[in-house]
């Protein structure tokens, strides 16, 4: 029997032989989770999006399909600070081979850029930017900035 | 073992601070061994003008016997040309034993502790800390009444005021009473008060000086600078009212302390200077044994 989640998934993208589906983002966030893993028109990978896909828990939710890639662990815990329910799944051979969660990482590196002018890594020195995540926000290691929101208009 | 940086007041927990205010207290009493950096060499590294913290640190380094090279604002500029912080640091690790930065750009001091392979101490990167102003502001404090338990005053530019924004964090480890007094537009930030407020730091907002003023036990007053106002009319408006006067200490408390972390402009009365509550010159004069404390901490 197929899952709800399959049986959505079978409308509206196609089943991928290898690569990653990351399902249960919160509705809307796919082209953030895209944009946060850095895909652009110009890299590579074949990308299937679903958005506003109803769930039964969720309401709504959004999926993303990536052929041929599996996500490393930091990847996929960025996806945690933009949607925190979101579960990966590795698929190899057109099985689920690995199933996680994401964890929101402690800390970020070289994902957004920080918003203070004055900060020292927003200058050509050798560093790439750096916040801890904290409960209020993105705090930069350098300067003592905190990125409340819109964490996705930040990004580098 | 890890290099013993300076870098931020937010990196010292509350025994570290005590620490090292205690090792001040004795250096004050010249309990020191005045040879104790004989040999030692501090690289003084500052790509912006600030005569007093360079003269300071380096009035402690010669006190302890050590040694500075001091490279002034333009010729650490010149040095710099093209060059990245991170290699000038790297360079001038192997010049010295340790490191005094002072930086317009937030962060510098941290990142050239991430390239240096000696101590590096931040005297102030652009609006970012200043750990050594808040070291000697608790200092003075602490001279007089033990900082658990007082009720202090911050008033003036309290949105831009970096020396009030980490002397606030700073006080968050104690258990003190914040008033903040300042001008429209130039309250606490909203993050720097709900962080302080979280640390259980209680803090109440006034208006008008007069409302506070015969309550508190510290008065610490900032530049409210020109710059922040659209025309001369407002700021000077705004300036006049926030100016410490002797009048305006008439039913101060006996033991009240004003302190200011200079240069002021008119923010005090010079009427003020000779009262037993001026203490901004002995503030500035307790840079330096604070300073030897940093040194002897980070040297050795
Ligand atoms: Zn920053």
């Amino acid at each position: 029997m197929m899952t709800e989640s399959e049986e959505n998934e079978g409308l509206l993208v196609r089943r991928i032989k290898n690569g990653t589906v990351i399902d249960h983002i919160d509705g809307g966030e796919a082209l953030n989770v895209v944009k946060i893993l850095g895909i652009t028109g110009t890299t590579q990978e074949a990308l299937s999006i679903a958005t506003n896909v109803p769930s039964r828990n969720m309401g709504r939710k959004d999926i993303v399909k990536l052929t041929n890639r599996e996500l490393s662990k930091e990847e996929v815990d960025r996806i945690a600070l933009i949607s925190p329910r979101a579960t990966i799944n590795i698929i190899r051979n057109f099985k689920v081979c690995e199933k996680k969660g994401v964890e929101i990482p402690i800390q970020i590196e070289g994902l957004v850029r920080c918003p203070n002018p004055g900060c020292i890594s927003n200058t050509n020195e050798p560093i790439r930017s750096r916040f801890r995540v904290l409960p209020e926000g993105l705090h930069c290691c350098y300067c003592d900035w905190v990125i409340t929101r819109d964490i996705t208009g930040h990004i580098i | 073992m890890a290099t013993k940086h300076i870098i931020s007041i937010g990196d010292f927990d509350r025994k570290e601070i005590d620490h090292l205010l205690d090792h001040a207290a004795q250096i004050d009493k010249k309990k020191y061994d005045d040879n104790a950096l004989r040999g030692k060499i501090l690289a003084v590294l500052f790509f912006e003008p600030s005569t007093r913290t360079r003269m300071s640190f380096e009035s402690a380094m010669a006190r302890l016997g050590g040694t500075s090279l001091s490279v002034g604002s333009v010729e650490a500029c010149s040095m710099a040309k093209g060059e990245t912080l991170a290699d000038t640091i790297r360079v001038v690790s192997g010049y010295a034993d340790a490191i005094v930065i002072r930086h317009p750009k937030e962060g510098a001091a941290r990142l050239a502790g991430e390239f240096a392979t000696v101590p590096v101490i931040n005297a102030g990167d652009g609006a970012g800390q200043h750990p050594s102003q808040t070291l000697l502001d608790l200092y003075t404090i602490r001279q007089t009444m033990p900082i658990d338990g007082i009720e202090i005053a911050l008033i003036g530019d309290l949105r831009y005021g970096r020396t009030a924004h980490s002397l606030a964090s700073a006080l968050s480890l104690y258990n003190v009473r914040l008033h903040t007094i300042s001008p429209k537009g130039l309250e606490l930030p909203a993050t720097l008060a709900a962080s302080l407020a979280k640390k259980g730091m209680e803090i109440i907002e006034h208006d008008n000086i007069k409302d506070v003023i015969d309550s508190v036990d510290v008065l610490y007053v900032t530049r409210i600078q020109r710059e922040r106002f659209p025309d001369s009319a407002s700021y000077f408006n705004v300036a006049s009212s926030y100016r410490i006067t002797p009048e305006i200490l008439t039913n101060a408390k006996k033991h009240l302390i004003v302190l200011h972390p200079l240069p002021r402009v008119d923010e005090i009365d010079a009427r003020l200077d000779e009262s037993p509550h001026a203490r901004y010159f002995e503030q500035s004069r307790n840079g330096v044994p604070v300073r030897m404390a940093m040194l002897m901490q980070v040297l050795q």
